[in-house]
């Protein structure tokens, strides 16, 4: 059973930028100092809130991208055209900037080392997020659990986090497989649709193996997959999903 | 206040000019923005009916049709959201609910609006009857869409927009004041922008 | 009934504002519905947040289980919707 983490009540806390480090043309990456951090999990997130001068605010909430045991906090963000926050978050903050946020919060879409059942990981575009700090909890902890990280994204200069994921796949136990929907890379042979049921037959463990699944994205997307991971045999329990709504990623 | 974002300025207009058509507490907006307490409802109009029920000597329902048949009329009003949010010049066309009312008796000074997917909101009846609420079916010229409250919604633009109940269904009227969804969790039971009720004791 | 449309969001989306509330989280908590008797996991329920308050409902027959108002200076939580709520022990420190 899951322990519920004591945290006290939540109250908003600043946070202040370091660095932004660009991932994609839309994405990038916002290192945070955060006094009095009291740690968090893979999986968790916290929420933002900014506010105008006038007393406008507005909030969104992001997955933490770094693992536990690094000394900050990162998040990344997806700038989305039409947004309010993300815009201002990717293209505005700078390093000194700060930031109010909320977290870490979730105690059910996380991931912790030591369980030994194989994790499947499922992603549609910036889902990746949370999905990328459990691969890093599981290299950073030296853990042996096998991940699988099936990715699904339009092009692959949408592909976040791309040289980090090449780096990774291959190493003992952990296998990236990409999939596009709209254009790919020169001379790819790999996967070029949405995730489907059957692509999910192909990737995901034999639901036998006791396998965990983590599916996070925009909401059709983890929707269409969590039917399709009960479809091939993976019961209710065994799969968690976090969805971000119709955006695909905050706005 | 809470710490001020540097350069931060959100998603919406300045006040126009001739101050004074944006209550206090409200920013504008050019959006629509689409806020909800539950899933879209989506009856099909085979389906769809209007009642007037509860302390009337005749309940009355009428169908898509009937309804679709009763004069209409334009009207463009300002709306605002307790969300902050207000939104100037929102033209929409619909039935006066003082005309639904016509040639009902009653002694029932409140009304409850009921909607598709259980949501109800409370008002006096002298909030609706007097030419000051309409049920309307189009927004800007086109059929009301499902996320803005189609087929059809209340539209009770002197009081805070969750007043303006989305998919509404009928209005029941009654003799004692029942505080609806939202009344029922902290907001004001009556709502009038101009004062800013909000919440409960405001 | 349908509960698939585009704005609703899961049970992780409410853990900030409940957070502020309990002093443990909840997304794990396991919740009873009282409409239709079904349990899930907090997370696994479907929340509509934007709006004059968070909502959330049960995935199996849509009943409102809770609603969170935040404003004024206070919270207003209703539980009414929901039969029981399970909170496992908090992790020893």
């Amino acid at each position: 059973m899951e322990r519920a983490a004591v945290l006290g009540r939540l109250t908003w806390r600043l946070a202040e930028v370091a660095e932004i480090v660009p991932e994609t043309a839309r994405a990038a990456t916002l290192v945070f100092e955060v006094d009095g951090w009291p740690g968090h999990r893979a999986g968790q997130h916290v929420d933002v809130r900014l506010t105008a001068e006038d007393g406008y605010q507005a909030q969104r909430s992001y997955s933490i991208a770094s693992a536990p045991g690094e000394p900050h906090v990162r998040l990344t963000v997806e700038r989305l055209d039409d947004g309010e926050v993300s815009p201002y978050l990717v293209g505005e903050l700078r390093p000194g900037d700060r930031i109010e946020i909320r977290g870490p919060v979730g105690g059910y879409f996380v991931w912790e080392p030591g369980g030994g059942e194989p994790v499947l990981l499922v992603a549609g575009g910036s889902g990746v997020v949370p999905l990328a700090a459990m691969l890093r909890r599981r290299i950073e902890t030296g853990d042996r659990t096998p991940m699988k990280l099936l990715y699904s994204s339009r092009a692959p200069e949408d592909v976040i986090y791309a040289a980090e994921l090449d780096r990774l796949d291959g190493l003992d136990g952990v296998d990236v497989i990409h999939t596009f929907t709209r254009s790919q890379p020169d001379g790819w042979s790999g996967y070029v649709r949405r995730i489907d049921e059957a692509m999910l037959a192909a990737v995901a463990w034999p639901a036998s193996q006791g396998a965990r699944a983590f599916v996070c994205g925009p909401t059709r997307l983890v929707e269409s997959v969590a039917d399709g991971l009960l479809a091939v045999g993976y019961g209710p329990a065994a799969v968690r999903t976090e969805r971000f709504g119709p955006t695909g990623g905050e706005g | 206040m809470s710490f001020v974002s540097r350069g931060f300025r959100g998603r919406r207009r300045d006040a126009p000019a001739d101050g004074g058509r944006v209550p206090p507490g409200q920013y504008l907006t050019d959006d629509f923005p689409v806020l909800s307490a539950g899933p879209t409802p989506r009856t099909p109009l085979e389906e769809w009916s209007f009642a007037i029920t509860g302390e009337v000597d005749e309940p009355r329902t009428y169908s898509w049709e009937e309804f679709r048949a009763l004069p209409a009329e334009t009207i463009t009003r300002d709306i605002h959201c307790v969300t902050k949010w207000s939104k100037l010049d929102t033209v929409w066309e619909g039935v006066p609910v003082s005309a639904l009312l016509e040639g009902h008796e009653t002694a029932a000074e409140y009304v409850v609006a009921f909607c598709d997917g259980g949501y109800t909101t409370n008002l006096p009846l002298e909030d609706v009857a007097e030419g000051n609420a309409w049920v309307v079916h189009t927004y800007d010229g086109a059929p009301l869409a499902p996320e803005h409250g189609g087929p059809a919604r209340l539209l009770v633009p002197h009081l805070y927009f969750w007043k303006s109940a989305k998919w509404v269904r009928g209005l029941a009227l009654r003799l004692e004041d029942e505080p609806g969804f939202w009344e029922g969790y902290g907001y004001h039971n009556y709502g009038d922008p101009w004062k800013e009720q909000r919440y409960w004791g405001d | 009934m349908s509960m698939d449309d585009d704005r609703r969001l899961d049970g992780n989306a409410a853990a900030g504002l409940l957070g502020e509330i309990f002093a443990v989280d909840l997304t794990a908590a396991r919740c009873c519905c009282g409409g239709c008797g079904a349990t899930e996991q907090l997370a696994a329920e479907a929340v509509y947040a934007a709006g004059p308050g968070t909502v959330m409902r049960c995935v199996h027959c849509g009943h409102a289980m809770a609603v969170v108002v935040h404003g004024g200076g206070r919270y207003w939580l209703g539980v009414s919707g929901m039969t029981w709520l399970e909170i496992p022990e908090p992790a020893p420190a």
